[in-house]
């Protein structure tokens, strides 16, 4: 979000950034051509494409589980290669499409990241639990025995608790019911505009884009382009 | 036993190979050759052990032991072909065993410093370490597969790649050790294990026996534990880069 008047820096900024997958010995394929785009502080960002686009690939290299093959990616203003990258990843919380519970309770999985670092979170667990729509009960409940639903409201949760203000969201509804996806939905906005979350979100629902933000990034062919949601396709 | 009672053994072997005609099993050609390879290693073994036990100098003792740890690691490594530099660490894991193991034994004077002693129980040492390091590779390679989800949520949230892969490294140590324990808990009352057999038929008292193979037993469960240990610490960064990011490179070739 840029103050009036006033220039603040990209919180990520990728410039010719590029990544391909060894498929054998002698071929390659690549996902992301040269991309280069930047997010600003405060931000709720979709990007959307077709499966295999590259959206997911994306988004591993902005907390990098994966890194780039060219081209340059700065999180404040500082490469990301230069980053602790432990620190990176706490800073920037990456939710997966399908939701992967830890072994252990609830509680034991909002634990979890901070207690990485010998840390207990910040906001309390029964907090960041009503924060994400479940109600306190559930911490002690045995996080496989949860709904797909709860499972992603556990990971999300589970994010938020690790101190994580900027969200990469990999097609979080993608294998949920329709009334669990808006309320999901509702649920990432209202972290947007109410708790100041930086989101970068991945849908391939572009209907799902359109509600939440007015701008998406649309992957294809491994090249990025910026288009207004409320276009006609 | 003599020759013509040492021929008659083929034929177990021939039962076998009738067996599997039979059944059309499909064994014979491997029964055939791993019962010349078996011949022919034993017999060729009992002639270098026989020179060995003869010579005083400890150069070739560790010459031989060096020899049985190449080429165990060698079998071993087999099991973790897609990981970088396997060979070496294995060689270590299996070394550093038999290292502990001798150290024990020798210095607190539970068996003789000769030949005699020394080079059959470092073969059951460093073929103890074997199986482990053989099955803790297959093992690992496997759990961080199976788990490979969890895995990336854990580096997600900071976890470096040890505390990430720290279930998986623990399932897979358990696993390779779980045949030795196991047959701590039964032998005796399921089988009488193949050191104490030959010693009582070689005619030792059997309460002689039993002192010997616990004794192979406890070291055989340290040495197995203490090189699956040394493995999994040594070989799961393999898996992993310096970032902490799980390659993908060493899957799917378990």
């Amino acid at each position: 979000m840029q103050i009036k008047g006033k220039w603040t820096p990209p919180l990520f900024q990728l410039k010719q950034v590029t990544k391909y997958y060894r498929i054998s010995l002698s071929s390659t394929i690549t996902v992301l051509k040269e991309v280069s785009i930047h997010v600003d502080k405060g931000s709720l960002i979709t990007i959307i494409g077709p499966s295999g686009a590259g959206k997911s690939t994306l988004l591993s290299l902005l907390n990098r589980l994966e890194d780039a093959d060219g081209g340059e990616i700065y999180f404040q203003e500082k490469e990301i290669k230069l980053w602790d990258v432990l620190e990176l990843r706490r800073q920037v919380g990456l939710v997966f499409q399908i939701p992967v519970m830890l072994p252990g309770t609830v509680k034991d999985n909002l634990l979890y990241g901070p207690g990485l670092r010998g840390q207990t979170p910040a906001t309390s667990a029964a907090d960041i639990i009503k924060m994400v729509g479940l109600e306190e009960k559930i911490l002690e409940r045995n996080s496989s025995n949860l709904s797909g639903g709860q499972k992603q409201r556990v990971a999300l949760a589970r994010t938020i608790a690790n101190g994580s203000r900027i969200l990469l969201l990999d097609e979080i509804t993608s294998s949920l019911d329709h009334e669990s996806a808006m309320s999901i939905e509702n649920l990432i906005i209202n972290l947007n505009k109410e708790h100041g979350y930086t989101c970068l979100w991945v849908t391939h629902d572009r209907l799902q884009a359109q509600r939440v933000s007015p701008y998406s990034w649309s992957l294809h062919d491994g090249k990025i382009e910026l288009i207004a949601n409320n276009k006609e396709e | 036993m003599s020759t013509t009672a040492l021929f008659f053994t083929l034929i177990f072997v021939a039962v076998a190979m009738i067996l599997s005609l039979w059944q059309r099993l499909g064994l014979e050609r491997e029964l055939l050759i791993g019962t010349i390879r078996a011949a022919v290693q034993l017999t060729a073994v009992g002639y270098i052990l026989h020179l060995v036990f003869g010579l005083k100098d400890w150069p070739y003792l560790i010459l031989m032991i060096l020899v049985m740890t190449l080429v165990a690691s060698h079998n071993a490594a087999k099991r973790g072909s897609g990981l970088d530099k396997i060979f070496i660490k294995v060689f270590t894991a299996i070394f550093a065993a038999e290292v502990m193991a001798m150290t024990i034994l020798l210095g607190l004077n539970i068996i003789e410093a000769t030949p005699r002693f020394i080079i059959p129980l470092s073969g059951m040492i460093i073929g103890n370490s074997m199986v482990a390091c053989g099955l803790l590779l297959n093992r690992l390679q496997n759990e961080i597969q199976s788990h490979r989800d969890q895995i990336k949520v854990a580096l997600s949230l900071g976890a470096t790649s040890r505390q990430a892969a720290e279930t998986a490294l623990r399932n897979a140590v358990k696993a390779s050790t779980i045949p030795l324990i196991d047959s701590l808990k039964t032998v005796g009352l399921v089988q009488l294990p193949g050191m104490m057999t030959g010693l009582i038929i070689g005619g030792a008292s059997p309460v002689e026996a039993v002192r010997y193979q616990l004794l192979i037993l406890f070291s055989l469960t340290a040495v197995a534990i203490l090189s699956s240990i040394i493995l999994a610490f040594s070989a799961y960064p393999n898996m992993f880069s310096k970032s902490h990011q799980l390659k993908t490179t060493f899957l799917n070739q378990t």
